[in-house]
């Protein structure tokens, strides 16, 4: 039995017939990581939005399930949901620079779940803070609890960022593109980082990126995303090796790469974009969507 | 050491602002045709009458030498003495001041709960039936000006349904046992609520009067930068934490939203003061304001400089309050 288990989830504009999301489905095993990957647009982020129930306004789920340790929260009264989310899963943000409010000091906005939401004493739950801190390497903990966000670095925040994303031993984490907005130098230190708190504490982890560089180093499986559509949902060996979707193959060939820095970007063919285009109005014909 | 050299700085400017205000007041009350001794001699009075009035108010000599005069005056505390009523200037001023501050801080809270409630209740429900309710009562108050919204509320809760008292400032029946002139706070100190509630029940239409526009200008800014605030990547993260919709929008957003309705605030209130000149003559309501219009009626130049005088002074105030206090509110202004 998968943690998470979506089936043929649908997603739509409101009032509209603009499909974003169409008849997804994946698992996410316990203490997996699932890469979920795709180019702009293709509605990879809106997968993770749905399942943290933080969708804009102006899109609505327009079917299938989001089944997270046994319970759908598609049928759940928004409260409940709300709490469940809280104690089960957590989110690691794209841009640290924007993900903590800046009037609020750092303490308190890593403790604030475990207090508020959990229960948790203030002194055991600034403990499990600090020992976090000292667990994603920063160095001077009780100064960055003290500090301010804008008192820090942007590799500093997301290290903050992650350390907030574990504090309650959360069963799944959401990483949607953790290290984009990161300078190069960094990213890489962020997703040691990541893998090593995943395989520490046994976290499952969706993976969200359209890095596929990164989804070789850090996860175990990956589902390929087009409009909505998953094209492909292969274990990583499977998919390096011998990717079965011609959108796959082409998006493998367009990675570049770093044995040969000055060959020239291969795009995605046209051909291969027209066929999947093609696919998905198919897809969209036979499921009357 | 650096928030202690911007604060004189401030003052230094302040004190130009001040001396700019005088200068210019002091020149055209004079410039503007009317003449206090005119208004003060009964008709008939001779020729030699008016000459002998004119010196013994100095106002025989040329205006440059007249400002010289009053401004060493004010140096030493002295505003001059009132033509109409003789009495010092700093004196009657003073005694008029805390009643239009009352009215004045009554206003702005009273904008401020109103505003706050609209601009949190609006957010919180945005999209539905109700939001759009709050924009149109909104737009509505704010098309208004005070003066009018006064005349409205006159006839509304002073002639239609008389419930609330339209004019003055405490009952005069009333023994008053008050030793300064901030009634409604005295009052409350000394526990004599049922003086209390007369004191208030004067006071709170012309309040309302200045707050409604107030109260809708707050109500749509601090809307505005709440649900800006609202998409924010923060405020998400709080909601995938567990916190509800209320919880997110008083915790996370209103911090940090607040700031530029803090800012706005500080101006309009600075206007809501000036509106008071109005608003006290409509209601009969015995403060600055009020006083300052007689004043002008009876040419009362010395009165006149002095009124004009303490606004620029509580303007100036008002502005450097609202600056400190969004230093103290906005972390990254704090060290800088």
């Amino acid at each position: 039995m998968s943690f998470l288990s979506i089936r043929n989830l649908s997603a739509r504009l409101k009032g509209r017939s603009d499909q974003i999301l169409r008849h997804v489905s994946l698992e996410v095993a316990a203490g997996e990581v699932r890469g979920l990957v795709g180019e702009s647009g293709a509605g990879k982020s809106m997968i993770g939005k749905a399942i943290l129930g933080t969708l804009p306004h102006s899109v609505e789920i327009s079917g299938g399930e989001i089944i997270l340790d046994g319970i759908d929260l598609l049928t759940l009264p928004s409260a409940k949901r709300r709490q469940l989310i809280g104690a089960k899963c957590a989110l690691i943000p794209q841009d640290p620079l924007t993900a903590l409010n800046p009037s609020r000091r750092i303490g308190p906005q890593i403790t604030n779940r475990l207090v508020d939401i959990l229960g948790w004493s203030r002194s055991d739950a600034e403990a499990r803070a600090r020992a976090l801190l000292a667990e994603v390497q920063i160095q001077d903990t009780e100064r960055v609890m003290r500090s301010y966000p804008h008192e820090l670095s942007g590799g500093m925040r997301q290290r903050i960022l992650i350390a907030s994303a574990f504090a309650a031993e959360p069963k799944l984490i959401i990483a949607d593109e953790p290290t984009t907005a990161l300078d190069v130098t960094v990213q890489k230190q962020i997703l040691k980082l990541i893998a090593a708190l995943q395989a520490r504490h046994g976290t499952a982890l969706l993976f969200v990126t359209h890095d596929l560089g990164v989804v070789s180093k850090v996860c175990q499986s990956l589902s390929v995303l087009y409009a909505g559509l998953v094209l492909e949902d292969s274990t990583i060996p499977d998919f390096f090796h011998a990717p079965k979707h011609p959108y796959s193959r082409a998006l493998l060939a367009a990675t570049p790469k770093y044995t040969d820095p000055d060959g020239s970007l291969t795009p995605v063919p046209d051909a291969i974009i027209e066929t999947t285009r093609a696919e998905v109005a198919a897809f969209d014909r036979s499921a009357h969507v | 050491m650096l928030f202690l050299q911007s604060v004189t700085l401030r003052l230094c400017t302040t004190f130009i602002t001040l001396f700019g205000v005088a200068l210019i007041v002091f020149f055209v009350i004079r410039v503007v045709p009317g003449n206090p001794i005119a208004m003060m001699l009964p008709p008939g009075a001779t020729e030699a009458d008016v000459a002998r009035l004119t010196a013994l108010y100095g106002l025989d000599k040329s205006i440059p030498q007249q400002f010289l005069i009053w401004l060493s005056g004010v140096m030493q505390g002295d505003f001059g003495n009132s033509i109409t009523t003789k009495q010092p200037v700093l004196q009657l001023v003073l005694s008029r001041l805390p009643a239009t501050l009352e009215l004045s801080v009554m206003a702005l809270c009273i904008a401020i709960v109103i505003g706050g409630t609209m601009a949190l209740t609006g957010t919180r429900l945005r999209g539905s039936k109700t939001e759009a309710a709050i924009d149109i009562g909104n737009g509505m108050a704010l098309s208004v000006p005070d003066f009018l919204w006064g005349l409205i509320l006159i006839l509304t809760f002073g002639v239609l349904m008389p419930v609330f008292h339209i004019s003055g400032r405490v009952t005069p029946s009333l023994a008053l046992p008050f030793s300064t002139n901030f009634y409604l706070t005295e009052a409350a100190l000394r526990l004599r609520f049922d003086l209390w509630l007369d004191i208030a029940a004067h006071m709170f239409m012309p309040a309302l009067a200045l707050a409604i526009p107030l109260a809708a200008i707050i109500g749509q800014l601090l809307k505005q930068s709440l649900k800006e605030t609202m998409h924010l990547d923060y405020v998400t993260l709080a909601r995938t934490k567990g916190y509800s919709e209320t919880h997110v929008i008083l915790h996370e957003a209103l911090p940090n939203a607040i700031l530029p309705t803090l800012t706005l605030v500080g101006v309009q209130f600075t206007f809501l003061i000036g509106g008071t000149v109005i608003i006290e003559r409509l209601f009969s309501y015995e403060g600055l304001g009020n006083m300052a219009i007689d004043a002008v009626i009876n040419r009362d130049l010395p009165l006149i400089q002095g009124i004009v005088i303490l606004f620029a002074v509580i303007f100036t105030g008002v502005n450097l309050l609202v600056d400190l206090t969004y230093a103290a509110l906005n972390p990254r202004l704090r060290h800088a």
